[in-house]
């Protein structure tokens, strides 16, 4: 198998051209949005909420690498029906997993960014606990 | 003056001082398509790097011993090759700091903090690298000056007319761009906004950090107040670059950072400050690597900067010619005779982390993001793009792998 064909999978080219719960949702109990330290990807993740906070939609938009656009879509089917604090302690190996491709440490940021920012939309809606390495944004410069 | 030899660049002699060229992957050395983003290393600068160490190594400007004097004096004859190099008026006008970046942040820091205020303006272009853009909006927001930007056209060249209204807005105190944008490859009229900037009563700060290796350098002949530019990016090792400032502004300022060296006698109650460069140098300098950037501006010399600039060219007018060829390919940025040896581009349906892991694998290095541009991209209206760099040790061949490359790219991803 090739080095394409080992990180391009089928299911990964199927993701990124037929995204899963593509386009925001209107309205929506949490949205939040960010981008890659490796820089050139942005997702926008929005979540609805049913009884006993358990995920009952998840809709994302985003413009970025085949990686963090198909990560993303993957991760919308991987946690509908789930609650809100059961996702925000998902490990993201578990993301990984499913993504199941070599992953260098830098398209590692690619593949997990849609999973931070899900989190950060639970933390700011449901205050459950958000991992270290996804902190918000620590200052800002503001012009009048 | 910078010693220019109207001599062609021989790149097989050239590549020959590289060693990172002798390692192979599939057989072939890496094609390094991304030294706008950092420069590889001769071995005339390793080798001299690693003999000063071996022999010449002691901390600068305070020892007495013979070996001390010796290793001040290697480090001064790096100053005086950097002041040589950009045709500065004196050595001393001369700063090492760490980088473009943190010269850039010495000049907002230490001539801005105490010569800006409401109703002052700072005028950036579209075009910057972050490093000349965020220290101005940081500073200009602690000093309530405000920040405008020459905005750029669709072939990503500088909008001079808008000059005029500019100086409508404010007191113009500050002007600043790049030689040569890291993103587009824009070369831009740094003379002409430097004699508006004086026009105005304004200080012209110039980002050099493209164009240094690239072009031979005259702060005169440019007519600026203050330059930057850094040693990892013309083949001498990270950590180390130069700020040349004009000598009255210089010694205005108040310092950057403080401690050692940088003072002429500590008490309790008072303290004064060293002349200049030395007022700008605090603690104990980066000497190697000052040494190491004396080698590397001798070595580009030697080969001669109109010979580097005439060999970019060449490589620069392949690239964007055979770039051209491909329609699902979109290029950035000004025609080939106004721009240095940066191209970026874009692959219909493609994004660039994705050309750059496949190039990769067909051992192409390239650069995909957004380079920190940003306020460049969103006006490009792209998230990130794909860039080629040249320098010394680049061939055309390495040009034809990127686009045999690219066919990759778009046979299966596109």
């Amino acid at each position: 198998m090739s080095e394409f064909e080992q990180m391009y999978r089928e299911v990964i080219l199927d993701h990124y051209k037929a995204p899963r719960n593509h386009g925001l949702l209107d309205p929506n109990d949490a949205v939040a949005e960010g981008q890659n330290p490796l820089c050139g990807d942005e997702v926008t993740v929005s979540v609805r909420f049913g009884a006993g906070d358990v995920i009952e939609g998840v809709g994302f938009e985003g413009r970025g690498c085949a990686i963090s656009q198909a990560a993303t879509s993957m991760l919308t089917e991987l946690v509908k029906g789930r609650t809100a604090q059961d996702v925000a302690l998902m490990p993201k190996e578990e993301l990984l997993d499913e993504i199941g491709i070599p992953l260098t440490p830098v398209r590692l940021k690619c593949a997990l960014l849609g999973l931070g920012v899900l989190k950060i939309a639970l933390h700011r809606s449901k205050g459950t606990p958000l991992p270290d390495e996804w902190g918000t944004s620590s200052g800002e410069i503001s012009l009048g | 003056m910078p010693v220019t030899s109207s001599a062609h660049l021989d790149a097989t002699a050239v590549r020959a001082d590289f060693p990172f060229l002798r390692d192979e992957v599939d057989g072939r050395p890496l094609a390094y398509l991304d030294s706008a983003s950092s420069t590889q290393k001769p071995r005339q600068v390793l080798d001299r790097m690693r003999a000063f160490y071996e022999h010449e190594y002691a901390n600068v400007h305070r020892g007495v011993y013979r070996l001390a004097e010796c290793a001040t004096e290697s480090y001064e004859h790096a100053r005086r090759t950097v002041a040589a190099f950009v045709n500065a008026p004196s050595e001393r006008e001369v700063i090492f700091t760490r980088s473009t970046t943190e010269s850039i942040n010495l000049v907002a820091y230490a001539w801005g903090l105490r010569n800006l205020g409401p109703g002052d303006v700072v005028v950036v272009s579209e075009l910057e690298h972050h490093a000349n853009f965020v220290p101005w909006q940081f500073i200009a927001s602690k000093t309530g000056a405000r920040l405008r930007s020459i905005p750029i056209d669709d072939a990503g060249e500088l909008r001079l007319e808008i000059l005029d209204d500019l100086a409508r807005e404010g007191s113009i105190k500050v002007v600043t761009a790049g030689l040569v944008s890291n993103s587009l490859g824009t070369i831009n009229p740094v003379e002409r906004l430097a004699a508006w900037a004086h026009g105005q009563g304004a200080i012209m700060v110039v980002d050099a950090a493209q164009a240094a290796p690239h072009r031979a350098i005259d702060v005169q002949g440019l007519g600026c107040d203050f330059l930057a530019f850094s040693s990892h990016k013309l083949c001498g090792p990270t950590g180390i670059g130069a700020l040349w400032g004009r000598r009255a502004l210089l010694e205005a300022m108040e310092p950057f950072n403080l401690g050692g060296e940088m003072i002429r006698s500590v008490s309790l109650d008072h303290t004064t400050f060293n002349e200049i460069p030395y007022k700008f140098e605090a603690g104990t300098p980066a000497i190697a690597e000052a040494v190491g950037f004396g080698a590397a501006i001798d070595y580009i010399t030697a080969i001669g900067l109109e010979a580097i600039e005439q060999h970019e060219h060449e490589l620069t007018a392949h690239a964007v010619g055979r770039l051209g060829e491909l329609e699902w390919v979109r290029l950035f940025g000004p025609p080939v005779e106004r721009r240095a040896g940066i191209v970026s581009f874009d692959v219909a349906g493609v994004h660039p982390h994705d050309v750059a892991q496949i190039l990769d694998w067909k051992g192409v290095a390239v650069r995909a993001g957004h380079h920190c541009t940003q306020p460049l991209m969103a006006r490009l209206g792209v998230p990130a793009t794909t860039r080629a760099s040249f320098y010394v040790y680049s061939i055309r061949e390495e040009i034809d792998r990127l686009v045999e490359g690219l066919h990759e790219v778009k046979r299966n991803l596109g």
